[in-house]
Order: structure tokens, then C-alpha cells, then sequence
């Protein structure tokens, strides 16, 4: 809050705070870009295995055989996690990660440290997914949910992301004193929480397995952490940061930030039963889970309040900048993504959704409208300040905007719509299941299709921008892009 | 909290209970779950999975089988499971101590397959359904799983396992028939059967 007060008035001060600020977008160079070329190369991967799994569930002989050569063994049962795996993992976890140290290093006001060590991670990361992907599709898939890759893909997940955290903790020891500003406690929880999820998920289930359903409860444990203990901190620390940023005022509330942050810490980390109400566990793990989800409400309301009291009186930066448009969209499916998800864990309600693509759409609010759009917008922000040129097309900018935010809202919309009719349809054992997969659910998973497609034009829109920038074709002259 | 250390207490702690209480505790109270011997049958259940039944089951996990297809039957009181007929009673822990990776599924966009084994008895529907499951309905959306079969010159003898009700032609002189991973796949549906009785789950509930 202060740092951002400070850059405010015209003093000598201010001008070596901005000559520090040079000197750590350029120490951020190489590792923050190749993190981000990694991301938007997987999003488009990503995409393509999502939009053809969405068909293959309306039309199952799609793709499976492409100028007289035999796909048949590319059906959905592989599409399916492998566009989870390079969603997550290619896409949004390396997105993540490029922001996280950007972040860092603003932070903690030091140049980065250590970038050789940063430039490994990402390699040996992106070799990790590019070997994942492959065995899945080649069926070496684990056939657990989240978790798909194969051990020795996921080794080179662990060694890339264990060293990222520990040169944050590095760069944080030797940070400038002062304020730790909020978003640097959820980064710095992000990455000391993720590496202990994903050891625990992978000693568990892949060096010794442990006996049945204790599998299904820690897997869920896993997933639900995965969005919740590493999403979603670096999506928050992403709008406590690029807010302010935008509209040059501070947080409104130091108190809201630390309520929301320690009770997101504590509840949402209990979350993960609540993927197997009527599930075979004992009724005090799935019970629990229900409380602790119905206790985000806390967090999620705090932050919203915050933000919100933050932009109050500057919604009209939304008409020009980029950033702000796309982190604000992100900042509101946050809050309408994780209140969703309180009402899911509710018995009754989740009697009908369980099972249905209601939980698909929830998924694509929470990770595609909440988090992606949030690294959409930060890539928009931190990439001139790397590259030294400016994004070239606003037209681009405005494709990439409309094309996701209309394509994700009407996927959600679809799947959400699609699944209560598919959940109220299989609550009914009076109707077949003949009419449940040739009836209404077929035509929304069609509609679902087409918004795919729109998100894609969207993705390729921002891809080729990006590539002009990597290319060093951005403007060099005139001031940032504007809407 | 401008301290690393006083952060870190509290990532620590947050974290390590809601560890302590989904990973650790419930792998204390159900990781050594032992199959229930039924003194009057002279067996203990769940069965044991024979080894070409342990083949199928790595292969229902390498095509994706989850993703359409659950595992598990809820209470009565929590969904209509029971009444269409996917199960006699609700299914707990104790059924699932031979899966490895348990299959419970989270979509059904394909029906539940807990008692597939009690259902469909038929071996060759099986197969004839995982080469083309339009044969069997025409409305499925189900993936045709052929590279699990092959087609092959008729030698002498045709194979009795040659798959016949396919939907399509097959042409003169060859057939089809499955290899070693679709009979395993096949042998593990088969197996798929809760239909045996557990002291914790009743049969009336």
C-alpha cells in the first residue's frame, strides 16, 4: 500500500524507485518470458485437446481416423486428461509461475537473483509437461484425477517447482525491510503449500499406493488444493497487486487482506470432501469438508469487499486499460465461482449436480473466468516492461477479450444449465438413460462446443500478439495500448 | 507479519491440520482395511482379482474409463443409484481395498459401473459393444475402443471369440477379433460385482 502512495509523488526518491523498477523488469527478462512462452504454447495445446474432447462427446468418431492413419486410441478417454494436464499444469501453472516471479522480485525491491537457477526450473518444468502429455496420450495415464501424469513426468514437475520456491524463499531473505505487502504472503504461501500437496499426492498414490477409497478422499484432498492453495492465492495476489497498480490508489483495507488471506488458509485447505458427498468415507471426513466449505464464504465476501472498496469510483479505468479489464473480470468470477461452490457442497443440492457437467462449468468459472482471465490480464501489464516495446493492436486485445469473456460465460452458462437438466434427469429413475445422453444434455454439450470454439479464436488472437512481442515487433513509440 | 518466520508458523499450521485431518487420519482409520470373511459362504470379501482381471483393471485406467464412468452407489438417500437399479446397497470403504487406482469416478455421462459384472453377463456383447457401442445403441456417445481389436485372415477354423454383431460389415474371408488387452478389459467388467453382503453396508438401506 505505501510503495504505491510513494510512487505517486514527483521526488528523487521516486525517480530511483522507478530506476529500481527498470532494473528489476530487466533482471526478470529470460525467466519471466520463458515462463510465459511456455504457458501460451500449452494454452493452445490445451485448447485444441479441449475443444476436441467437447466434440467427442457429441460425436465420438471424431478425429479418430485423419487422412487414411488410425487414431482410434486418441478418443476421449486421453483428450479428456490431457486437456486437464495441459491446462493446468502447461497452461496455468506456468503462467503462475511467471507472474509469482515477477512479483517476487517487485516485492522484495531487488533485481532478481539467481536467474540461471529461475531459467532451469522453467526448462526441466516444461520437459516435465511435454513428457506427461505424451505419456498420456501414449496410456500411461495414472487414471487419477489431477494427477494424471505419469511418476517420471511428474519428478521433473517437483525438481522445476521445488527450485522456484526455493529461490522465492532466497529473494525473500534478502528482500528491501519494510511492509510485506499482502500479495507476497499468499505467493509465499503458494509455493511453500504447493510443493508438500503434490509430494504427499505423489508419494501416496505413485511410490506407495495406498489401499482404496483413502485414495479417493486424498485425491480430492489434492485436486481441490491444487485450485485453492496454489490457483488461487497466485489469482489474489495477482489483483492485490495489479489493482492498485492500474488506478494508483492502495488496498482499502489492511485488515479485509488479512482476515480473507488467513481464513482462506484455514478453510480451504479442509475443502476436498466435499468432491465425494455419498461417497464411500466415513461420514465425519465428508462432513467436514461440507463446514469448511460453507466457512469460505468468509474469505471470498472479505476479499470481494476489499477489491471492490479499492476500484470504487474508478470503474471508468475498465474503458481503456487492458490489464484492469481483464483482472477485474477475473476478480468477480472469483467471487461468483467460489460462492457457487459453497452451494455445491449443500447435500441436497449436490444430490443433483454430482456427476453432472454442473461441476464441469464450476470448474471452468474457478480456473478458466477467475484464474485464467487474472494471468491474462498480468501478462498484458508485465510483458512491455520486459520486452521494452508496447502491445501492438488494440483490436487484438479487444478479440482476446470479447472472444473469451462472451465464450467462457457461455460455456459456463451452457454446462451449468446442461448439468441441473442432466442432474434432475438422473435423479428421476423413471427416465432412461437413452433420454438422458440422446436428449437435452446432447444439444448443450453442443452449444458447449461452439463457445469452445469462440475461447480458441480468442487464444490464437492473444497468441500471435504475444509472438509479435517476442519478436520484438511490439510499438516502440507512443504510449501503452489502450481499448 | 513482516516476519518469514512468523509467516511461516502460520502456512505451516493452517496446512498441517487440514493434513493432519484429510490425508493422515483417514488413512489411520481406513488405510488398513482388512475383506470380511463370511463364515457361512467360507469367502472373504471383496474377492481377490485374478491376474488377467489386475490386467483389465490397468487398462480401464490407461483408456480413460473414468471419465464417463463412476464407481460407486450412493445411499438412498442421496440420489436415485439404488433405484435404477446400478446396485443393491450403497458401497463403502471395504469395497475398494483391491483398487489400485480406485475408480470412483466424478461424471456419469455413461451409467455406473460398480455391478456392470451382475448386469451384462454376456462376454461377446462386450466386446461387440467396446468395438462399436452404436451396435448396441444407437444413441450412445460412447468412444469405439477398436485398437483393441484386430482384424485378421480367417485360418482354417474361424476364432470362436470373432466378434459378429458389429453394426458394419466384415469383410469375406477375415475377422475380428480382441487382443490380449481387451480380453483382460472384458475379464475386469466382468469381475464387476458389489453384490455380496457387508456387515457396515445392509442390503435395505
Amino acid at each position: 500500500m505505501a510503495e504505491v502512495a510513494q510512487l505517486e509523488t514527483p521526488n528523487t526518491k521516486a525517480q530511483s524507485e522507478a530506476e529500481l523498477r527498470v532494473l528489476i523488469d530487466k533482471s526478470c527478462r529470460s525467466p519471466v518470458m520463458l515462463f510465459f512462452s511456455g504457458a501460451i504454447f500449452w494454452l493452445l495445446v490445451g485448447t485444441f485437446f479441449g475443444f476436441a474432447a467437447s466434440w467427442k462427446l457429441h460425436d465420438p468418431n471424431f478425429l479418430i481416423s485423419l487422412f487414411g492413419v488410425d487414431f482410434g486410441f486418441l478418443n476421449f478417454g486421453r483428450f479428456r486428461p490431457a486437456h486437464l494436464n495441459a491446462v493446468a499444469y502447461g497452461w496455468s501453472s506456468s503462467a503462475a509461475l511467471g507472474v509469482a516471479i515477477w512479483l517476487m522480485a517487485r516485492l522484495c525491491h531487488i533485481p532478481l537473483r539467481n536467474g540461471a537457477l529461475v531459467v532451469t526450473a522453467g526448462i526441466i518444468w516444461n520437459i516435465g509437461i511435454f513428457i506427461g502429455l505424451i505419456g498420456i496420450l501414449s496410456g500411461d495415464s495414472t487414471s487419477i484425477e489431477w494427477l494424471e501424469f505419469p511418476p517420471y513426468a511428474t519428478m521433473f514437475l517437483f525438481v522445476g517447482y521445488a527450485l522456484v520456491s526455493i529461490w522465492a524463499v532466497d529473494m525473500f531473505l534478502r528482500r528491501r525491510p519494510g511492509h510485506v505487502y499482502v500479495s507476497l504472503w499468499y505467493i509465499m504461501a503458494a509455493l511453500f503449500w504447493f510443493p508438500w500437496l503434490y509430494a504427499t499426492a505423489n508419494l501416496v498414490f505413485l511410490l506407495k499406493p495406498v489401499s482404496g477409497s483413502v485414495q479417493g478422499i486424498i485425491n480430492w484432498w489434492y485436486g481441490h488444493n491444487a485450485l485453492g492453495l496454489w490457483f488461487t492465492p497466485i489469482g489474489l495476489a495477482t489483483a492485490y497487486y495489479m489493482i492498485p497498480k492500474v488506478i494508483g490508489r492502495p488496498v482499502h483495507s489492511y485488515y479485509l487482506s488479512a482476515i480473507g488471506f488467513w481464513s482462506l488458509a484455514l478453510f480451504y485447505s479442509w475443502n476436498g470432501g466435499h468432491h465425494l458427498i455419498g461417497g464411500p468415507l466415513p461420514a465425519w471426513v465428508i462432513t467436514c469438508s461440507i463446514v469448511a466449505s460453507i466457512m469460505m464464504v468468509i474469505p471470498v465476501v472479505t476479499t470481494a469487499i476489499n477489491h471492490h472498496m479499492t476500484m470504487k469510483g474508478n470503474f471508468h479505468v475498465l474503458a481503456y486499460s487492458p490489464t484492469l479489464r481483464f483482472i477485474v473480470f477475473g476478480a468477480m468470477a472469483y467471487t461468483l465461482a467460489s460462492l457457487q461452490g459453497c452451494t455445491m457442497a449443500i447435500r441436497q443440492l449436490n444430490e443433483i449436480t454430482h456427476f453432472t457437467d454442473y461441476t464441469i462449468g464450476h470448474a471452468h468459472l474457478g480456473l478458466y473466468a477467475f484464474f485464467t482471465m487474472m494471468m491474462f490480464g498480468a501478462i498484458y501489464y508485465i510483458t512491455p516492461r520486459l520486452v521494452d516495446c508496447e502491445w501492438r493492436s488494440s483490436l487484438l486485445i479487444k478479440i482476446h477479450f470479447w472472444a473469451c469473456s462472451y465464450g467462457i460465460m457461455g460455456m459456463v452458462l451452457v454446462l451449468t444449465v446442461g448439468g441441473i437438466t442432466q442432474g434432475m434427469m438422473l435423479a428421476d429413475p423413471a427416465v432412461t438413460f437413452e433420454q438422458i445422453v440422446d436428449g437435452p444434455p446432447k444439444y448443450y454439450r453442443i452449444a458447449r462446443t461452439i463457445t469452445g470454439a469462440l475461447i480458441a479464436v480468442g487464444h490464437i488472437a492473444f497468441a500471435i500478439h504475444f509472438g509479435l512481442m517476442m519478436a520484438r515487433l511490439g510499438r516502440k513509440e507512443g504510449g501503452p495500448a489502450y481499448l | 507479519m513482516n516476519h518469514l518466520k512468523t509467516l511461516f508458523i502460520g502456512f505451516f499450521l493452517t496446512f498441517l491440520f487440514a493434513w493432519l485431518g484429510l490425508v493422515v487420519f483417514p488413512y489411520l482409520q481406513l488405510g488398513n482395511l482388512q475383506p470380511y470373511v463370511d463364515e457361512d459362504e467360507g469367502t472373504s470379501f471383496p474377492l481377490e482379482l485374478t491376474g488377467i482381471e489386475k490386467r483389465g483393471m490397468e487398462s480401464y485406467a490407461r483408456n480413460g474409463c473414468i471419465y464417463c464412468h463412476t464407481q460407486q452407489i450412493r445411499p438412498k438417500s442421496q440420489g436415485s443409484d439404488i433405484e435404477r437399479g446400478w446396485g443393491g446397497r450403497r458401497t463403502v470403504a471395504r469395497d475398494y481395498i483391491n483398487q489400485k487406482p480406485v475408480f470412483l469416478g466424478t461424471m456419469r455421462t455413461g451409467p455406473d459401473l460398480t455391478n456392470v459384472g451382475v448386469r451384462l453377463r454376456d462376454e461377446r456383447w462386450h466386446h461387440e459393444h467396446l468395438y462399436n457401442p452404436q451396435s448396441k445403441s444407437s444413441w450412445s456417445t460412447m468412444s469405439p475402443y477398436k485398437y483393441l481389436y484386430e482384424k485378421r485372415k480367417i485360418q482354417g477354423q474361424p476364432s470362436p471369440d470373432a466378434l459378429i454383431d458389429i453394426g458394419e460389415e466384415i469383410e469375406e474371408g477375415y475377422e475380428i477379433v480382441p487382443k490380449e488387452e481387451a480380453k483382460a478389459l472384458v475379464a475386469y467388467l466382468l469381475s464387476l460385482n458389489r453384490n455380496y453382503p457387508l456387515p457396515e453396508a445392509p442390503f435395505d438401506e
